[in-house]
């Protein structure tokens, strides 16, 4: 266990040049070069930001695109001579009754695998929407997968208007990631206050403009509030333009007023049906609505042929430059729902960085006298190689650029206190074996074997529960399961090469004097 | 060395009076947790935390209390964080329109208190999230017992892993008890904490385990009640050197490492602590009480080879 080869001696200071000079790099100042640029990242929760967790709700979607699905359904029944009563949408499913001799035709068509209505998944196998028939009463609903290829899409969809919205807004480097089937995980590191952001997400930005009217029309109304007050309108269902059709939006002065504005411009489509309808309703007032609040509702005075126009409410500029970039991003598919928020101001994050190192440093002291303290001489080796340790650690974590949390320094003060023990039982064998063994080398050779069984054991344990932790933990707790992981590596190194080495050098120089343990 | 006069100890001789103190702790534990509950954080109850630093210090905790009472949040709990003007508040109210909720309180706070208010963390868990928290925590913790089960069974032999077993268990619920007990927040980082403890019992334990069963190919004629007395003493200053090298990093975390890891290092000193008791006079009790002889590990040794 004494005996070195040179290109094993080779490799290990070789190793630890390296990763030294990787923990190294953390104190330098910021490199372009890719290796050079490498550094632990630092968490939230040290260096201040936003955390947060949503959740979308793809149930109003079902139901949009089940309404869509009944228009077609009725054209395809007729095109396929197929007599239906009582077709209707009721709780997230499209029913109606049928007479016996339709039913197989019903089928033919519905199970075709090319029809236009019930797409066939070939990846799953599956259609779109599953059937029942109860005594002629049919009864469709989406299947397990279209469901599936809702939510996809929709989280699709929400994850990039999200994305959109959030770069507008200009933080730095946001991490926008899916979770799961139906929630987006956002953090947003140096972000001291998210309320900003938690506004802007919080809206889903549906536009629409809309008539007042007083008569009741075909297409049916429905009173809706003002945004700043609780007046009320009377607005027709009937939609001219929708946010969709609009291609730019930005925040000015109107030159009248002064006020705060936001002005658009609608696309080719968009401009022609609002001039048509500006021009059919001069003297009604068309509302402006967003996220079914009226914002405003000016009087048609004159046809708005241009495709350009201003909505006006009680802006402020921010409100109105939040407004034009929500109209510029889209409209969100569906809802969302903040269902999990930590933020962590930059201040304390500086404290707890201060803490961090403080705590590290004086429980690293404490270790490295109780060892020279114990173990004399072969304490010098048992710190040295605890000193190897951090440095090899803090090199492992630069090079992968783990991400450093508050509990992940807690991990590696942990990790000091328990390094030692490798070398403890190395030691502690040892000097058992001195007892009997004639001579230094085979004491320490024999020390060496014997300990093995039990720093393995001791240190797999640890590293089931570091694995455990990083399947399950979240975040922070995450950032604790690492540093103690890779600390577990780092220590058997450090013990099994480093110190290993250190003490058969110690041992040849002292092979036949006394070794006082 | 201190160690060396006080090398043979006679540890089977406190085997029985230990035994009954650590069964009675566990039911005054489980009897705590049941009837006393735990006090779950934010992270598995939900609701809202602000870390609240006051500018004007002169404020009391009353009136926080009272200024957030009067904005019927819910239940509410204020105390002090560390520094003398920093707060812990937590608010059960979950809002679901949340976006102006925290911009709110602290308005209202800081007109009420006539002084600027730095939230310096807030912390928002909705009833699902904490729900879900709650379960992997409960999942992470069983879990990681069946995998030490598992691994030790493995490594060693039945009777091993079950005395493992039984004092990890008995270190987990102690651990939970005690803070059950002082009414000390239950959240993420103790689930952490505790899993470390599982961790670093086990440690300790194997090394206890594996002296013994060592000891047990090379003397057959010797009970095992001999057998682990002489592993444990040999192991003894081992085991001793280790907990207090980890306690001294611990305790330098518990004093120095600000409030945000007071609860996390607190329930590992506790941990440690115990670990270290539990591996000496719960699971060496208990595999003495296995009959474990040296046929047993000489049958696995043949299995392995």
């Amino acid at each position: 266990m004494l005996y070195f080869s040179k290109i094993k001696l080779f490799t290990i200071y070789l190793i630890i040049i390296l990763l030294s000079f990787f923990a190294f790099l953390n104190f330098t100042e910021d490199s372009k070069n890719f290796f050079l640029s490498k550094k632990v990242n630092l968490g939230l929760d040290l260096q201040g930001g936003s955390y947060l967790l949503l959740e979308v709700d793809s149930k109003p979607v079902v139901q949009q695109n089940l309404q869509q699905k009944l228009l077609k359904f009725r054209k395809a029944l007729k095109e396929n001579n197929i007599k239906y009563q009582n077709l209707k949408l009721v709780n997230q499913s499209i029913s109606f009754l049928i007479k016996d001799e339709d039913l197989k035709r019903f089928e033919q068509f519905f199970l075709d695998k090319d029809n236009l209505i019930n797409t066939y998944y070939t990846q799953y196998r599956a259609y779109e929407m599953d059937y029942s028939i109860d005594n002629n009463l049919i009864k469709i609903e989406y299947s397990k997968f279209g469901l599936i290829e809702i939510k996809n899409s929709t989280l699709d969809q929400s994850l990039e208007i999200v994305r959109r919205r959030i770069d507008e807004v200009g933080t730095k480097e946001p991490t926008i990631i899916r979770r799961g089937s139906d929630r987006i995980l956002i953090e947003l590191p140096g972000l001291n206050d998210p309320n900003r952001i938690k506004k802007l997400l919080g809206k889903t930005a549906n536009l629409s403009f809309r008539l007042v009217t007083e008569e009741e029309t075909t297409f049916g109304s429905e009173v809706l509030f003002f945004e700043n007050s609780s007046d009320q309108l009377n607005i027709s269902k009937r939609v001219i333009v929708s946010g969709d059709n609009l291609i730019n939006a930005k925040p000015t002065f109107d030159n009248q007023s002064n006020n705060a504005v936001v002005s658009f411009s609608f696309d080719r489509v968009g401009a022609k049906k609002f001039g048509r309808a500006t021009t059919d309703n001069i003297g009604k007032r068309v509302a402006i609505i967003l996220d079914n609040k009226i914002i405003s509702a000016p009087v048609i005075h004159e046809p708005i042929l241009g495709g350009n126009g201003q909505i006006s409410g009680n802006f402020t500029f921010q409100s109105a430059t939040d407004l034009a970039l929500l109209l510029r991003s889209g409209a969100l598919p569906a809802p969302l729902e903040i269902i999990e928020e930590r933020t962590v101001g930059p201040d304390l994050g500086e404290d707890s960085i201060k803490a961090g190192s403080i705590s590290l440093m004086i429980g690293f002291t404490l270790v490295i006298l109780y060892m020279l303290y114990k173990y004399r001489q072969l304490g010098i080796i048992a710190d040295l190689a605890l000193i190897i340790n951090l440095i090899i650690l803090l090199g492992i974590l630069t090079i992968l650029e783990a991400t450093l949390t508050l509990p992940g320094i807690a991990g590696i003060i942990l990790t000091v206190g328990m390094a030692v023990d490798a070398n403890v039982l190395i030691f502690e064998r040892i000097k058992e074996e001195m007892k009997i063994q004639k001579s230094n080398i085979h004491a320490f050779d024999i020390g060496y074997k014997k300990a093995q069984s039990a720093i393995l054991d001791a240190n797999i344990t640890t590293l089931i529960s570091a694995a455990i932790l990083f399947f399950l933990g979240s975040g922070p707790v995450k950032g604790f399961a690492v540093t103690l992981g890779i600390g577990i590596f780092t220590t058997l190194f450090s013990a099994y090469f480093f110190a290993r080495h250190l003490c058969s050098i110690y041992v040849m120089s002292n092979k036949d004097r006394p070794i006082n343990l | 060395m201190i160690f060396k006069i006080t090398k043979q100890i006679n540890f089977p001789q406190f085997y029985k009076k230990l035994n009954i103190l650590s069964l009675l702790l566990i039911m005054l534990s489980l009897f705590i947790i049941i009837f006393k509950g735990l006090n779950f954080g934010v992270d598995f109850k939900g609701g809202t935390l602000i870390e609240a630093r006051i500018e004007n210090s002169n404020t009391s905790i009353v009136e926080i209390r009272k200024s957030l009472l009067r904005m019927n949040l819910g239940d509410v709990t204020v105390k002090n964080f560390g520094k003398q003007n920093d707060y812990l508040i937590k608010i059960e109210l979950v809002k679901n329109d949340n976006s102006n909720f925290i911009k709110s309180i602290n308005d209202k706070l800081s007109s009420d208190l006539g002084s600027a208010i730095n939230f310096r963390r807030v912390e928002n868990v909705g009833p699902k999230v904490s729900d879900e928290l709650l379960k992997a925590g409960f999942l992470a913790v069983t879990l990681s017992l069946a995998a030490m089960l598992f691994y030790i069974w493995i490594r060693f032999e039945w009777q091993f892993s079950l005395a493992a077993i039984a004092a990890l268990i008995h270190d987990v619920i102690i651990t939970i008890g005690i803070f059950s007990f002082l009414s000390y927040e239950i959240n993420l980082s103790i689930v952490a904490a505790v899993l470390t403890i599982v961790g670093y019992s086990m440690n300790d334990t194997v090394v206890i385990f594996d002296r013994i069963r060592e000891n047990l190919r090379k003397y057959s004629k010797v009970s095992i009640t001999e057998i682990s007395n002489i592993s444990t003493n040999e192991t003894l200053s081992r085991t001793l050197i280790t907990s207090v090298t980890t306690l001294l990093a611990l305790l330098s975390i518990f004093i120095f490492g600000g409030a945000i890891l007071k609860g996390f290092s607190f329930a590992m000193i506790l941990g440690v602590i115990v670990g270290t008791y539990s591996s000496i006079f719960v699971a060496t009790p208990i595999l003495n009480y296995t009959n474990v002889n040296q046929k047993s590990v000489l049958k696995e040794n043949s299995e392995n080879n």
